[in-house]
């Protein structure tokens, strides 16, 4: 019941995501602490406060280009010599939701990030700076593909460069 | 034919840097795993940077858990003579930086002019050491907070004759510098400014301490660069300098530059550069091109 709220909650935060959701999150068994609403914690969970205006999410064409950048992106990194196996045995469908959800809220768009916090999402996987760098050259492969402009990915990646404090433990 | 044996030994050290890095990416010391560019490029006097001025950023493209390194080979064109310069650096886990450079300033026709023959060159071996204090240049995108580093430049120079009969009192000396160098992502620009002691006259290239004054003095030097693309980087240098040396005043240097990386083991720097009077030749301006490999 509480799983169906919330693919709802998020089917209205992220209407164009809403079959995808709430079939992929009803497939999730492990429990998510999703913030009842955007709030300061929802910013402490997404890693960052959004991104002013919505100049940048415009420019990653929205919803729909969002989308299309992390279904290339997910496909990037679980085929990236460097860091495919950091990815062996996750629920690519969730991650791919909560990286939409996640950039969605960070460019300023009208998403709400129903994930987990940097640190948590990632704790015991060891992660070292490499990865971290990685991974960031793969979204940017990505966002160029999606001919997002390079200051607007900027502006994003601005916003997630500081999550190596949290994320890389090792 | 020295600029051809140069680029020889900096394409048969890309080679073996490249090589290098392949057969060790299994073993993850070498990882390149810093982002592209964010290592600055070979200054003329070895130490990553800008080109002109010193940064606080660290040699390679390794990351805290590796080693990376570099070979440059660097050529200034000017109105009245020309600097060759060619050098390896290497970076210990993003913290530590070591350099060596040789510098030959070639004065060519105008050494004849001069009295010191034509071609006189002057030589010069900088062995740099750098460390990181605080900061991270990328991941610090939540904080004003640079990236900072301090670090010690030591000059031989080898025309201790002609340096004393100019008026400069040593063929050799040691600049210290601290540099903070900032990347403001969200607005494409990397800045830097860096605080030099030095009694170099030229960089040392003529030596130094002089006549006029033989203290160290507090120079200046800073970039501002913008992010075209992740591969492209634009923008100008300047630096300030002692004028040391009663014979010749000596002048400001600035440039305007841009410099690509064609991927993390290959990059090229090109700038209009301008080096103001040196040894009484007026208005030294040219070209620099820099061919930089590495890991």
């Amino acid at each position: 019941m509480q799983k169906l709220f919330r693919a709802h909650r998020i089917a209205a935060a992220c209407a164009g995501l809403a079959l995808a959701a709430s079939s992929a999150y009803a497939q999730d068994a492990a429990p998510v602490d999703a913030p009842a609403k955007a709030s300061p914690s929802e910013a402490a969970n997404a890693g960052a406060t959004p991104i002013a205006g919505d100049g940048v999410y415009k420019a990653f064409h929205e919803q729909a280009g969002i989308q299309r950048v992390m279904d290339d992106f997910i496909v990037r990194v679980t085929t990236d010599p460097r860091i495919m196996a950091r990815f062996q045995g996750a629920n690519l469908p969730r991650l791919k939701i909560l990286l939409v959800q996640q950039v969605c809220y960070l460019t300023g768009g009208p998403c709400v990030y129903g994930g987990r916090d940097m640190k948590d999402a990632h704790a015991g996987m060891n992660l070292e700076a490499k990865d971290f760098n990685a991974l960031a050259e793969d979204l940017q492969l990505s966002m160029d593909k999606e001919q997002v402009p390079f200051r607007a990915q900027n502006q994003l990646l601005a916003k997630l460069a500081p999550m190596e404090r949290p994320i890389v433990t090792k | 034919m020295r600029w051809f044996k140069s680029t020889c030994i900096a394409a048969m050290s890309a080679l073996s840097l490249g090589v290098a890095a392949k057969a060790h990416a299994q073993a993850g010391l070498l990882d390149s795993g810093k982002l592209l560019l964010t290592q600055g490029i070979s200054t003329i006097e070895g130490s990553s940077g800008g080109g002109l001025a010193s940064w606080a950023t660290i040699s390679g493209y390794e990351t805290g858990d590796g080693i990376g390194g570099n070979a440059h080979e660097t050529y200034v064109g000017l109105t009245n003579y020309s600097l060759q310069d060619f050098g390896a650096s290497v970076g210990l886990f993003n913290r530590v930086e070591f350099s060596y450079t040789r510098e030959e300033f070639d004065t060519g026709a105008t050494g004849a002019k001069l009295g010191l023959g034509r071609n006189f060159t002057f030589d010069q071996d900088v062995y740099g050491a750098k460390v990181r204090l605080i900061g991270d240049l990328v991941y610090d995108q939540d904080t004003w907070l640079p990236q900072i580093a301090a670090g010690v430049q030591y000059k031989v120079n080898d025309k201790d004759a002609i340096i004393h009969a100019v008026g400069g009192k040593s063929a050799q000396g040691t600049d210290y510098y601290v540099s903070a160098t900032k990347l403001f992502l969200a607005q494409s620009l990397v800045v830097d400014a860096t605080l030099r002691l030095t009694k170099a006259n030229q960089t040392g290239l003529l030596g130094f301490g002089g006549d006029k004054n033989n203290s160290y003095s507090p120079e200046f030097e800073g970039s501002l660069g913008y992010l075209l693309t992740k591969h492209l980087v634009v923008g100008g240098e300047y630096r300030t300098k002692p004028s040391n040396l009663g014979f010749a005043k000596e002048n400001d240097w600035w440039d305007l530059f841009a410099a690509y990386a064609i991927n993390k083991h290959l990059s090229v720097t090109v700038a209009y550069t301008d080096l103001g009077d040196i040894a009484t030749f007026k208005n030294q301006n040219g070209v620099l091109a820099s061919l930089q490999a590495g890991f």
